[in-house]
């Protein structure tokens, strides 16, 4: 009875968690007119017509471009601030840490009102330059926390070794420590870049006319369509993330570092 | 043995406003295998740190090998240093961990290979190039460490704590092949250790340090033999140490007269150096051990606690028992104060 019981609520949880994404899939594949569930026959004519879609194309390039460089100019960023935070006894070292997250604590809307008020507007920055600053500020804190704890098992020693063999401060640094937190560091980029990509409440403030990103355009999409297409998109970026996570878990064993 | 190697000069060292070692002065002769002996936090670490360049003296000065190189950068005193961790790499195997220092030096690759070969071998590694660190047991971590720091040639091998991870088999293991890696190489060692054993078995001499000063320095038999401090007295195994007081002994329990006049200000025995089982003292038993040829006592008296062995052909005193004892001239080591 407890057995099955167990099973119960196993089952309920998964449906909870994978079911929504199995009705996109299936929405998506509807060969009706109109979004609805259950679909109205089955075709793939919608995931098909996603890729004819102008403004997605236009979209997906700039949210594509945001995650990549948004993400590494976090990590470029990020990487020697955990270095620090984990190396040296800095003066105000929680007040660094709590500033640095900061930007996944604060609501979205509230980080993209005050961009747009405070740095768009008056310093006349353009949109596609606000929306780069907007999502390496919210990608940092990933980059250093989850470098941080793969920085933390390092002990400072191998890196004293490292110079009494002939290594500058720097060559220690990339011939000892970067290969040993490779792993950490590409977890990040992975949380970073997903975060980048599916962001939403920050970059509504910050879409422009023909700038916008793609869930914006998405969204905006549906405001006036009501087609299968946005499921399939949908659908389509879902299994994209999930891509991402298997090769990096495949590569790396992703999951010890999250 | 040849003139002054290593020479530390009115060396200070400091962290923040804490001074760890004052102004200490110390000759390393080449060749020499010396230990750095003392309870934590004694600074002897603090000095193995300053000698490799990872700790910037306050001031004074250090030269090695007729060259000052109080400002000269870790990387450039060529100098080896076995970490207590061993510090090895993690994402490389064992012959690029061997390796590293030299392909840093950018030499040919043959000369790599074959002193990295050569390297391991010394250490009895060979056969296991292609282990990365977390596939090997501590003690052969351990070597691979020091034929890591030994491949670079170093003026001066630095070893911290070196036995202290070991079980007690490979510790003894361990202890003969430095010594046997010493005599081959020739290469300068200083060792920091905590433990008077090992210092004692595996040193040339002994720089027994206290508070960041050095208590005495000696031969391990010197030392061994005649401790000249209290302290000195404690860490060498003299567990019963009195102040003297005209013709007798006393500490905060009592005193106890001796029978003859010491010109010292303090009295030392060792455990062995008390007499047991005629004396002019009385004590009760209050611990009492076998400990294979002996038994070890613990007797308590009018100066308290006394630590005593006694040969195993004599009759077992219970816990309890009433036992008689002397602290005989003979084996008294006097200590000045």
């Amino acid at each position: 009875m407890r057995h099955f019981a167990n099973w119960g609520i196993l089952g309920l949880t998964l449906i909870f968690l994978i079911g929504p994404f199995v009705i996109i899939i299936l929405a998506g594949a509807s060969a009706g007119p109109n979004l609805a569930f259950p679909p109205e026959g089955l075709s793939l004519k919608w995931y098909a017509k996603v890729f004819t879609i102008e403004s997605f194309r236009a979209s997906f390039v700039l949210s594509m471009a945001l995650a990549v460089f948004g993400t590494i100019t976090a990590l470029v960023l990020g990487i020697p601030a955990a270095y620090a935070l984990n190396r040296y006894d800095l003066p105000g070292a929680e007040t660094i840490r709590t500033i640095v997250a900061a930007p996944i604590i604060v609501p979205g809307i509230i980080v993209g009102l005050a961009l747009l008020r405070y740095v768009v507007v008056p310093m006349n920055v353009t949109v596609t330059v606000a929306l780069f600053m907007a999502h390496t500020a919210l990608v940092l804190p990933y980059a250093v926390r989850v470098v941080s704890s793969s920085m933390h098992n390092l002990r400072a020693d191998m890196e004293e070794a490292a110079v009494l063999l002939g290594c500058s401060r720097m060559q220690a640094f990339t011939k000892v420590v970067l290969p040993n937190i490779r792993g950490g560091v590409l977890a990040a980029f992975i949380l970073g870049f997903v975060t980048s990509f599916n962001q939403v409440p920050v970059s509504l403030f910050l879409s422009g006319p023909g700038v916008r990103t793609l869930p914006i355009d998405m969204l905006a999409y549906m405001e006036i369509t009501f087609d299968p297409s946005i499921a399939a998109l949908s659908a389509l970026l879902a299994f994209m993330s999930l891509a991402i996570v298997f090769v990096a878990e495949r590569l790396l064993g992703f999951s010890r570092y999250v | 043995m040849s003139d002054t190697f290593v020479q530390l000069t009115d060396l200070t060292l400091t962290y923040g406003k804490n001074i760890a070692v004052p102004a200490l002065n110390l000759s390393i002769r080449e060749g020499e295998l010396i230990a750095l002996l003392g309870p934590s936090g004694c600074g002897k670490t603090t000095t193995m740190r300053a000698i490799a360049g990872l700790l910037a003296p306050a001031s004074g000065s250090i030269h090695i090998d007729g060259r000052d190189v109080t400002r000269l950068a870790a990387n450039k005193r060529g100098i080896g240093l076995v970490f207590q961790s061993y510090a090895l790499f993690p994402h490389l195997n064992a012959f690029e961990n061997v390796a590293f220092g030299l392909r840093l030096q950018k030499l040919p690759e043959a000369e790599i290979k074959s002193r990295t070969e050569q390297g391991m071998a010394t250490v009895g590694l060979s056969g296991f190039e292609g282990r990365k660190p977390a596939e090997m047991s501590g003690g052969q971590q351990q070597r691979l460490a020091l034929a890591r720091s030994l491949v670079m040639r170093p003026k001066v091998l630095l070893l911290d704590e070196p036995l202290s991870n070991l079980d007690a088999r490979l510790r003894l293991e361990m202890r003969t092949e430095l010594q046997r890696v010493q005599k081959e190489t020739g290469v300068t060692m200083v060792f920091v250790t905590h433990d008077q054993a090992e210092a004692l078995a595996l040193a040339d001499r002994i720089v027994l340090m206290q508070q960041g000063k050095i208590e005495q320095l000696g031969t391990p038999a010197q030392l061994y033999a005649q401790p000249e401090t209290a302290f000195a007295a404690e860490f060498m195994g003299f567990e019963n140490i009195f102040k003297v007081a005209g013709d007798s002994v006393q500490n905060d329990h009592g005193s106890l007269p001796l029978g003859y006049r010491p010109d010292s200000a303090i009295l030392a025995w060792r455990p062995d150096g008390v007499r047991v089982g005629q004396g002019p003292h009385q004590g009760r038993v209050t611990a009492c051990s076998f400990a294979g040829g002996h038994r070890e006592y613990v007797i308590d008296s009018a100066l308290g606690p006394v630590k005593a062995n006694a040969d195993i052909a004599l009759p077992e005193a219970q816990i309890g028992d009433s036992l008689s004892f002397d602290l005989p001239q003979a084996t008294a080591r006097p200590l000045r104060a």
